[in-house]
Parts: structure tokens; C-alpha cells; sequence
């Protein structure tokens, strides 16, 4: 499956903060065809580092989808039945407005001109394109990490919009450890010279503060199991140690290259500014209660954590619960076993596929 | 969705190859709001659903049980019983359902006020440990009775409060419980006489 990236662009976005943005473009990809009645859609949200490629192959860079073994015919979300729609985040990198789009007031990148965004501004930008494709109301929002806290934002900010969602390896909000990880990301990044308060495009980009930032990110994704699984103390092309600071092991040779890869790929500053909007993210902010800040939800929900995931641990998904079941809100839970870490809900999706292909069916029956 | 019909035991016991739960849905009445504990994977619920319009909801320990629930579009939580309750608002159900369950719970008699807290009435079925067989095998082996209803050895079965009808009737009057209907099976066949002797498993109607 061949998939095409599409943009659309708004005169301007109102922003959490207060300030106007504008005008903002969206990329996104669909796969799978809109009924008639227009009932079938689902928003699939991507994580921190996604973007719009969810499913298929890029004609451009003839990569599978971040979500191409969930997406697509026959899968859990599946597209023979379903439409699913994926846009890129605001504040990203990869076709929809961040810091490195031009500013059309000085015809120069934002950088760090560029507004301060939340989670709550990206799904506003989302419910923008839905409207721009006239579907009035989702079948499922879903995602996993920073996509299930969108999932969550649409639920409470647009319940008449929202059939179900699935927030996956998700939380309502950051743990003190969830924002040291980010905040030693963004310190990597600010401490590279070629930052340069965020002013070097067209310059030399701060390769090596962002690589280390991906590198911290890739170590908390993982789980402990599967790093001994996959590197151990394994050396790198060699019989024994070097006795100096090249690579020995194969873990290092491993997050040195996805490191290295990822500054092809993603925008410093978008680094900043996602991970910041992912720490401001508080569901129950002001707010006696997280159950009182679910009020306003209409939808059901399946939540599903995993047992390794130690950056996004079940009981951050089973406060999700908790809160929905105080409200006495139609809520499934499960917690699914694997050894893959966070990024379970990216690699080891045979179970997540038919928990989602089941509660999607039975969504889909009772919604019409 | 399929029309709210009056389900046929013999139909409900071969399809689910439950006998309790042909008594169940006998007792839950059409569109109720139900929540079954140890709900298994999810088929009494897709049941009473498909076929009383009920809103089900379940709680399941068994993490593959709950994706078997979960995959068949039930909304199940993994989660314990015993003190899973706690975040359910009062009175949130018509029926809370705990069939042959109760006799796993660490604290049964807590279950039940949670049940009864949560519910405007609970029906609880279980095995009848009183059944004469239980008392026979008890009797001529001196050991801990094996039965086709507690087939386990001593050291491996989940059954770890085991009951008879007089003790729960017993529990029933010293929580002030108002027992509403009671039915007692051995096989297919409904015990009339005798119950505590004859019947394998008691379903109860309580509520306070």
C-alpha cells in the first residue's frame, strides 16, 4: 500500500498560552475509505517523534508506516473497514507548523519565536481537520505515549466528537520522571553550541545534543529484559575491550547509530517544544479531581498498558481507569504482557491487535 | 442490535454450558445495569447483552481472559475482586453477579457489602460444598473431598473460602440481607427439597 501525505492549511490557531498562530498547515495521511454516512473514521495520534506516516510505504522514503502492523487490511485497525486519518502534531517537524516553518512576519524559521504549545493546542489543530473533512463525529481516537494523551484530550475537550478512545502506554500526566527524562533531552540539545539559542538553520543543526537526547529516549523505551535480550554485554566486532572510549558493546554502537539517525529525521527544537508540551500536559489541571476533569466524557474507552513499560507504567493507565470507573464510564482494561518496554505498543502488537479489531467491531455495531 | 427476548434456559445452559447462568438470566431483568465479577471471558455478559439489551461491565483477574473479553467488545477490567470495587460510585448497577466465584475470594464477606454498595442487589451463585457427594467423599476417604465440582487436590485449588446454602444463608441474615430468590441445581434439574444435601450449586437473589 502506497500512501500519499496530504496538507491542508488554517488561517490561524488559537493557542492555550493565549497567543495566535497562523497560518498553520497540517500534514496528514488517511487510509481506507470514508463511508457514506461517514461513521467509520478513526484519528490515529502518533508519539513524541511520529509524525504523519503511520501505515503503508512512503513514496518518498519507501518506509513502512510508525503504526504499519496495527494499520492497514485485515489489521486491527482495519482499513477495509475503517478510515483512519493521521496527522502530524503541531510543533512538529515533518509538514505541520513548528519552529523551523517560516514565519511569514519576518520570512525567517520561528526557532524559538515560535509559540509555546500544549497537547490540548494539537488536538485543536486535529479537530480543525476533522471538521475541514466533514466528519462529525470519530469512531475511535487512539494512540500510544504522547498519542494516548491526545486520545484522552479528545475525549474530555470534544466528547459529542468522539465514538471511543484508546489511550495506550498513556498517562494523564507526567510523573517527576517523566519530565527529568525530557528535561535531560532538552538540556542535551541546549547545551550543543550549535544550538545557538535555537537559531542555526541554514547553519550546522546541534547534531550531537540532539543524538544524546535520542539516545536517553531510546534507553527508556526499552525495558531491562529486552536490552539483554538484544545487546547483553555483547562487544561490538571485536574480541575484547579496546581499553578507550570508542565503541566496545554493541548497546553503545546501537544508540550512537539511532542517535546519529534521528538528527536526519527530527528538528531540535521540535524536540523542545513537543517534550515541553508532553509535561505541561495535565488532564485534571485546576481541576478538584481527575475523575471530575472526565466529567464532560461521553465515549467508551479501552486503555491498555504493558507489564515492562517502566516509562509509562500501568498504574499511570490504571489512574485512568480508576477515574473513568468513579464516573462509572464504560471502561476496559487490560495489561498486556511484554518484555518490549514502552515501545511495546509499536513492536509486539498481535494481542493489541484483537483487543482493538473486537472493542472497534462492537463500537462500531452500537454506534449505528 | 437484537430485540430484548425471553431466554429459554435449556438454550442459555447449552450455549454456555453454564447451568447458573440459564438461572441468571432468568433473574436479570431487560436494558439492567450489570456488572459481573470474575466475569471469565466475557460470554454471560455478551449474552446478556445480545439478548436483554443489559449494560454490562466485568471485572477479571486472568489477563487472557479479559482479552478474550475485551475482544469479544464486553468492557472488562483486569483486576482483583477483592477491594476492586472501591472506585465504583454507590448504587451504580441494578445487579452485581458473582457466579461461582465467591468461594475464591480472600474476603468474601467484604465482597458482598461491596457488592451490595455498588449494586441494588447482588446474585450469587456457588457451589454447594453441603452436597451429599462432598460429604461421602469426605467420609470414606478421610481426605479433602475431590468432586466433579471441586475437582482440584487440596494444594492447588483456587477454592479457598468453600461454602454450603446454610452457611451463606447464615451470612445473608447476620449482614441484615434480604434474600429475594433462591434456586438450587443439581445437574439441569432445580432441587426443591433437601437443598443443602442435594444441590451442587445455589444461586441467590439478596439485597439489603
Amino acid at each position: 500500500m502506497i500512501v500519499e501525505s496530504n496538507t491542508v492549511r488554517f488561517d490561524s490557531l488559537t493557542l492555550d498560552s493565549g497567543s495566535t498562530l497562523g497560518p498553520v498547515d497540517v500534514a496528514y495521511e488517511t487510509y481506507g475509505q470514508l463511508n457514506a454516512a461517514k461513521t467509520n473514521a478513526i484519528l490515529a495520534l502518533h508519539a513524541f517523534s511520529g509524525d504523519a506516516h503511520a501505515a503503508g510505504i512512503s513514496p518518498e522514503t519507501g518506509k513502512p508506516g510508525w503504526w504499519d502492523n496495527m494499520i492497514g487490511p485485515g489489521k486491527g485497525f482495519d482499513t477495509n473497514r475503517y478510515f483512519v486519518i493521521c496527522s502530524n502534531v503541531l510543533g512538529g517537524c515533518r509538514g505541520t507548523t513548528g519552529p523551523a516553518s517560516i514565519n511569514p512576519a519576518t520570512g525567517c524559521p520561528y526557532a524559538m519565536s515560535f509559540p509555546v504549545i500544549t497537547v490540548g493546542d494539537m488536538v485543536r489543530l486535529q479537530k480543525m481537520l476533522i471538521d475541514s473533512m466533514g466528519i462529525p463525529r470519530l469512531l475511535a481516537v487512539t494512540g500510544g505515549s504522547m498519542g494516548g494523551m491526545q486520545a484522552l484530550e479528545w475525549a474530555v475537550s470534544y466528547p459529542g466528537r468522539v465514538v471511543a478512545a484508546i489511550p495506550i502506554a498513556s498517562t494523564t500526566r507526567h510523573s517527576a520522571q517523566q519530565i527529568a527524562f525530557n528535561e535531560v533531552g532538552r538540556q542535551a540539545i541546549m547545551a550543543d553550541p550549535d544550538w545557538n539559542a535555537g537559531d542555526y538553520y541554514g547553519k550546522q543543526p546541534p547534531a550531537r545534543g540532539l543524538a544524546v537526547a535520542r539516545m536517553v529516549g531510546h534507553i527508556t523505551y526499552m525495558s531491562d529484559d529486552s536490552m539483554r535480550e538484544k545487546f547483553g554485554r555483547r562487544l561490538r566486532g571485536k574480541q575484547d575491550f579496546s581499553f578507550g572510549f570508542d565503541v566496545d558493546f554493541e548497546v553503545e554502537s546501537y544508540l550512537r547509530y539511532r542517535g546519529s539517525q534521528f538528527v536526519n529525521r527530527f528538528d531540535a527544537n521540535s524536540y523542545l517544544y513537543i517534550t515541553k508540551a508532553m509535561d505541561y500536559f495535565d488532564l485534571a489541571y485546576k481541576q478538584p479531581s481527575l475523575a471530575a476533569a472526565f466529567e464532560p466524557a461521553e465515549s467508551r474507552f479501552l486503555v491498555i498498558s504493558f507489564s515492562s513499560d517502566w516509562l509509562y507504567p500501568s498504574y499511570q493507565s490504571q489512574e485512568i481507569v480508576r477515574a473513568l470507573r468513579s464516573r462509572n464510564c464504560d471502561v476496559a482494561y487490560v495489561e498486556l504482557e511484554s518484555n518490549y518496554g514502552h515501545d511495546s505498543f509499536l513492536v509486539d502488537v498481535a494481542e493489541q491487535s484483537e483487543l482493538v479489531r473486537g472493542f472497534l467491531a462492537s463500537t462500531f455495531e452500537k454506534a449505528q | 442490535m437484537t430485540a430484548p427476548t425471553v431466554p429459554s434456559p435449556a438454550f442459555v445452559r447449552d450455549l454456555l454450558g453454564r447451568r447458573d447462568y440459564a438461572i441468571i438470566s432468568e433473574i436479570v431483568t431487560p436494558g439492567a445495569r450489570v456488572l459481573d465479577l470474575g466475569c471469565g471471558d466475557g460470554e454471560l455478559l455478551e449474552w446478556l447483552a445480545a439478548h436483554k439489551d443489559v449494560k454490562g461491565r466485568g471485572v477479571e483477574k486472568s489477563g487472557a481472559r479479559v482479552q478474550r473479553a475485551i475482544a469479544r467488545g464486553v468492557s472488562v477490567f483486569q483486576g482483583d475482586i477483592d477491594g476492586g470495587l472501591a472506585d465504583y460510585p454507590d448504587r451504580a448497577f441494578d445487579y452485581v453477579i458473582l457466579s461461582q466465584t465467591l468461594q475464591e475470594t480472600v474476603y468474601p464477606r467484604a465482597v458482598l457489602r461491596e457488592m451490595l454498595r455498588v449494586g441494588t442487589r447482588a446474585i450469587v451463585a456457588f457451589p454447594n460444598f453441603g452436597h451429599w457427594r462432598m460429604r461421602l467423599s469426605m467420609l470414606t476417604s478421610g481426605r479433602a473431598p475431590r468432586t466433579a465440582l471441586f475437582p482440584y487436590q487440596w494444594y492447588e485449588s483456587p477454592n479457598i473460602h468453600i461454602l454450603t446454602v446454610l452457611d451463606f444463608e447464615e451470612l445473608a441474615a447476620l449482614e441484615g440481607l434480604t434474600i429475594e430468590r433462591r434456586y438450587f441445581l443439581a445437574g439441569h434439574r432445580k432441587v426443591t427439597l433437601m437443598a443443602n444435601l442435594l444441590a451442587e450449586v445455589a444461586v441467590f437473589l439478596v439485597a439489603r
